[in-house]
């Protein structure tokens, strides 16, 4: 009995119109993403109440945390006569209930088609004496029927950049970080590497301590983590900046250079061997530092895991899809394994993914703007040993019987993606570990009785 | 240190304390203290109103009770979500309506369909498209019928859904139908499950007049989702006493039933909330009689099976639906009395829903435990204080833009003997078209709270400690980290089936494990600083 009984295998038609299974969702939950990893920010949905439902939603069962956020609660009236008032009420409400140090203003489809003026409206907030001493309104526009949640994110980081980052003519010795969309433990991983390696820096956003809160027996309404907005007003006077994973950080990159005048590269994000290189290049390029000899170690251990287990990588097929800023890290370190990329779906839409991937990995079938039915087509068609992305690739599983990596976003079945990180060459290692197991009990799982190994 | 709860009007106080004047002034209307009069009479609730904007709530939107709840347990409709992909992607799968389609069976639940509109259809329209994908559906799954989903940007761009699903369905051959259910419709889910309501009546019950399988004891259940297998659990009692279901809507659900549904003889309203508009209208249309009914809760399943049993004036069948419902609460009573004894004295709150909130009030009195405080989330007042208030409820703006249909007796399909039964059996005190409403069955100075917000969430916590805490996802780990287990009643925290006899037990199961976990006692190590509990004195349930 199979579960996406109704997918076809053998000749694919090419659709137009119709999106099944989606490889990606929309803008504002990539917004919301961000704002959360503002230290006191209360993300504030500009539409309707379901979309402020659906991502807090979303993002609650991938973290099993609380995500507190606002929304402008649009009624008929509000989409027709637009919705100043009722962001100007929430801003009110929002203050006088919640008080946070900022409100993280994001809109969404039915704003934008109104074309609400976040702008004016904040404008009119001020005037109207509506935000206490201290307080700051910042807003990212996100409109859904553009881009992905991947672009949303990277509007609300430029969002941030262009609304709390200070001019400085003078610059420091510190770097501004901008981690592209990954899991709080990531950019606790990308911050211990600075730490390690002796690099000043202010990192935002930045979700350590939001999603992967301690149990206290309280809850705390703004989390311990969180980028300080006073450590991100400092980005304007840092000495350079480092974005990794180009679709969600380039904008924040060119706001930070072209208003602020801090330049710097942007990287993939560090998934695997080759691309932590890079960002470490890119760090003794801009600091000139000698590379800490515990990290020349982690690096050397997976190096080691790579040569021991070599023999069960070589050659097996993936099949992958999720957001571009992890394909392509992603593809390249399972290259370096020796594995053999077969099909690779994003649902995020750019010729510079298309490109990048097609240097990495000539020969997959390659879908950029694509979704999860045509890759199940694909694996049937041709099928692979893993297949690896968010947890809605757990029916192709099943159906193909392929073991299963899940990575990326949303992981609604399975916890541990907060916490142990994938980034960097520990989060290498981690990742390396997870393959061999799943590919290694499928071995033990299905070898004939009397080839049964002990040791593998 | 025992400290007397502050009662309902202190809370009450303390729960708006916080806001600006004229927003506490409307959460005080949403805020009651429960007072029963006689005959049943409750205090008015402010109730399906506007959530203030900024308000962090537990509620969604029109698109969200239209696409999620009514249509998305139904599993041969290919729905196509017309709108950026967001809607489509969040309603994919999250709603734990679980379905039996068989080995070969159409299913498309496990997909997700969308016309992801992009900058240009927003511009230029979007009509073109969605014919395109409503075509492309059809080439690739040939299936009996398609709806089409309106999300926000739709209805201001102006797409004309109803059109493009009238073209394709002379087109195609096949049902094509549109619902207009922009998310920004009405204050809350509700507004989504009339419109959902209204369109499946319109265009697919009374398809198909053909009666099936058996002739006698033909029902059909309303407002049955299938979370966690509900249904599954309510089909194999109906088929053990003898009734023939011929329709839910939508658990478990075909479009044929909903097409045929208009054969059955009774309805049976368990969502009053997001279902009842359906049988009203087949009332109207096919003198079909409708009764309210509740699986949940071991006495409210043995109760509604016997009403059903009552309505078919047969002795055989009322004799076999009394000695399964005797045999079964037996069993059950052994499961209680165990869990019972653990959970005993304990208290709990219920903020989620439509009808969740009342229905789920029993199964925690069958657990001996107090319910201090309830309330839903997008109900209106008739869910509170019964159906009795209808004509004193004042349509606003907000309800007036939601389509009521016109509808009028079919006279060929029409039965005078359903009303004429219905009219004899009122006459010896069976109730019809009624339902009572949460607040007559809660204690006196209980607090009732309509569309709870996230801050008095906290708060009631705070001032009232309950044991248990139900609620929904975004709630629950709020609550948790506040040392209370959150409850889940939409998806059941990953558990259930929770109807019916067995069911009841399995929920007896998980509120004791839930509410005497060791691991609420975890919280602090020996050396932080106060464990929460000794800081906080031990409570006695303020009501009597």
């Amino acid at each position: 009995m199979t579960l996406l009984r109704h997918t076809p295998a053998g000749e694919i038609k090419e659709r137009e119109a119709l999106v099944i299974n989606p490889a990606k969702t929309c803008q504002p939950i990539g917004a919301m993403y961000a704002s959360l990893g503002i230290h006191g920010a209360l993300p504030h949905s500009h539409g309707s109440q379901g979309c402020c439902s659906y991502h807090r939603s979303t993002l609650t069962r991938h973290y099993k945390d609380p995500v507190m956020a606002s929304t402008s609660s649009f009624t008929e009236g509000s989409a027709v006569f637009g919705g100043q008032a009722n962001l100007l009420t929430a801003i009110q409400t929002i203050f006088s209930v919640y008080d946070p140090k900022v409100i993280a203003i994001h809109t969404t489809c039915l704003s934008e088609t109104i074309g609400d003026d976040m702008v004016q409206i904040r404008k009119k907030a001020f005037d109207d004496g509506k935000v206490p001493d201290g307080k700051l309104i910042i807003y990212g526009n996100t409109p859904s029927y553009v881009g992905t949640h991947v672009t949303g994110y990277a509007n609300m980081v430029k969002g941030i950049v262009r609304d709390l980052v200070k001019a400085s003519e003078t610059k420091g010795e510190h770097l501004a970080v901008i981690p592209g969309w990954v899991e709080p433990c990531d950019m606790r991983e990308i911050k211990r590497y600075l730490n390690v390696l002796g690099v000043p820096f202010v990192m935002f956003p930045d979700t350590d301590g939001v999603f992967d809160a301690p149990m206290t027996g309280k809850h705390v309404f703004y989390p311990k983590g969180g980028a300080k907005v006073e450590d991100i007003a400092t980005a304007g006077a840092a000495k350079a900046s480092l974005c990794l994973g180009r679709v969600a950080t380039a904008l924040g990159s060119e706001e930070l250079s072209k208003t602020f005048g801090v330049e710097g590269d942007v990287v993939d994000l560090p998934i695997g061997l080759a691309a932590t290189d890079r960002m470490i290049e890119s760090l003794i390029k801009t600091y000139g530092l000698t590379v800490a000899e515990s990290i020349n170690d982690e690096r050397g251990k997976l190096v080691d895991l790579l040569s021991d287990m070599e023999q069960y990588l070589w050659g097996k097929k993936v099949a992958i899809f999720g957001d571009p800023d992890q394909l392509i890290p992603l593809t390249e370190f399972l290259k370096t394994m020796g594995m053999d990329v077969r099909h690779i779906v994003t649902g995020t839409e750019g010729n510079y993914i298309r490109d990048r991937l097609t240097e990495i990995n000539p020969t997959a079938n390659l879908k950029i703007g694509g979704d999860m039915f045509l890759l199940h087509q694909w694996m049937k068609n041709e099928p692979v040993d893993l297949l690896i992305g968010n947890t809605y690739g757990k029916y192709m599983a099943r159906d193909e019987d392929v073991p299963f990596l899940r990575f990326g976003f949303p992981i609604l079945d399975r916890q541990g993606h907060q916490h142990f990180p994938t980034v960097g060459y520990m989060g290498g290692i981690r990742l390396v570990e997870q393959i061999l197991n799943l590919l290694m009990d499928r071995i033990d799982r299905d070898v004939e009785e009397h080839k049964m190994e002990l040791q593998m | 240190m025992i400290e007397q709860r502050p009662d309902a009007a202190t809370a009450k106080q303390e729960l708006v304390g916080k806001y600006p004047s004229k927003l506490a002034k409307k959460r005080g209307q949403q805020m009651v203290a429960n007072k029963i009069e006689d005959g049943g009479v409750v205090p008015e609730v402010l109730a399906n109103s506007r959530t203030a904007p900024g308000i962090i709530t537990q509620r969604g939107c029109t698109y969200a009770g239209c696409k999620g709840v009514i249509l998305g347990p139904t599993r041969d409709i290919v729905n196509i979500t017309h709108g950026p992909i967001g809607c489509g992607f969040y309603s994919w799968l999250t709603r734990r309506n679980m379905t039996d389609p068989g080995p070969d069976g159409e299913n498309y639940m496990l997909y997700s369909f969308s016309s992801d509109l992009h900058e240009n259809e927003i511009v230029f329209g979007g009509e073109k498209k969605l014919e395109a994908a409503v075509r492309e559906a059809y080439e690739l799954f040939h299936p009996k019928a398609i709806s089409v989903f309106s999300t926000c940007p739709v209805g201001l761009i102006g797409d004309d859904v109803h059109a493009v699903a009238r073209k394709m369905k002379e087109e195609l051959g096949i049902n094509v139908f549109g619902f207009s259910c922009e998310g920004y419709k009405g204050v809350s889910q509700s507004a989504g499950h009339h419109i959902a309501n209204n369109q499946v009546f319109k265009h697919i019950v009374g398809l198909d007049d053909q009666v099936r399988g058996q002739k006698k004891f033909r029902v059909n259940l309303l407002g049955e989702y299938n979370i966690g297998g509900d249904a599954f659990e309510i089909e194999e009692l109906f088929k053990r006493c003898g009734f023939e279901l011929v329709a839910t809507f939508s658990g478990n659900s075909t479009y044929g039933q909903f097409a045929n549904a208009q054969t059955a003889d009774l309805n049976m309203v368990m969502c009053h909330r997001s279902i009842n508009y359906v049988a009203e209208m087949m009332e109207k249309k096919y003198g079909i009689p409708w009764i309210k009914v509740n699986f949940v809760s071991a006495n409210a399943t043995a109760k509604s099976l016997i009403k059903m049993a009552e309505y078919f004036e047969d002795a055989e069948l009322l004799a076999r639906t009394k000695a399964i419902c005797e045999e079964e609460l037996a069993k059950v009573e052994v499961m209680r009395k165990k869990y019972a004894a653990r959970t005993h004295g304990k208290s709990v709150v219920l903020f989620v829903g439509g009808s969740r909130a009342h229905h789920y009030q029993e199964l925690f009195k069958e657990l001996e435990m107090k319910v201090l405080a309830a309330g839903y989330e997008f109900a209106h007042r008739d869910d509170y204080e019964g159906r009795k208030v209808l004509p004193t409820i004042k349509v606003d703006a907000d309800s007036r833009n939601i389509e009521e249909l016109h509808v009028e007796k079919d006279e060929a399909l029409y039965r005078a003997y359903l009303s004429e039964r219905k009219e004899r059996l009122e006459s010896e005190g069976y109730t019809f078209s009624d339902y009572a409403g949460m607040m007559p069955e809660m204690d006196t100075d209980s607090l009732v709270i309509d569309d709870i917000s996230s801050y008095e969430t906290e708060k009631l916590i705070e001032l009232w400690k309950p044991d248990v805490f139900c609620a929904g996802i975004k709630e629950k780990y709020v609550i948790q980290k506040m040392g209370i287990p959150c409850k889940q009643l939409h998806n059941y925290d990953v558990g259930g089936p929770y109807n019916a006899f067995r069911g009841a037990v399995n929920f007896y199961r998980d509120i004791d494990r839930m509410a005497n976990s060791p691991v609420w006692k975890l919280t602090l190590a020996s050396w932080q600083e106060e464990s929460v509990e000794s800081a906080s004195p031990v409570l006695e349930p303020a009501l009597a």
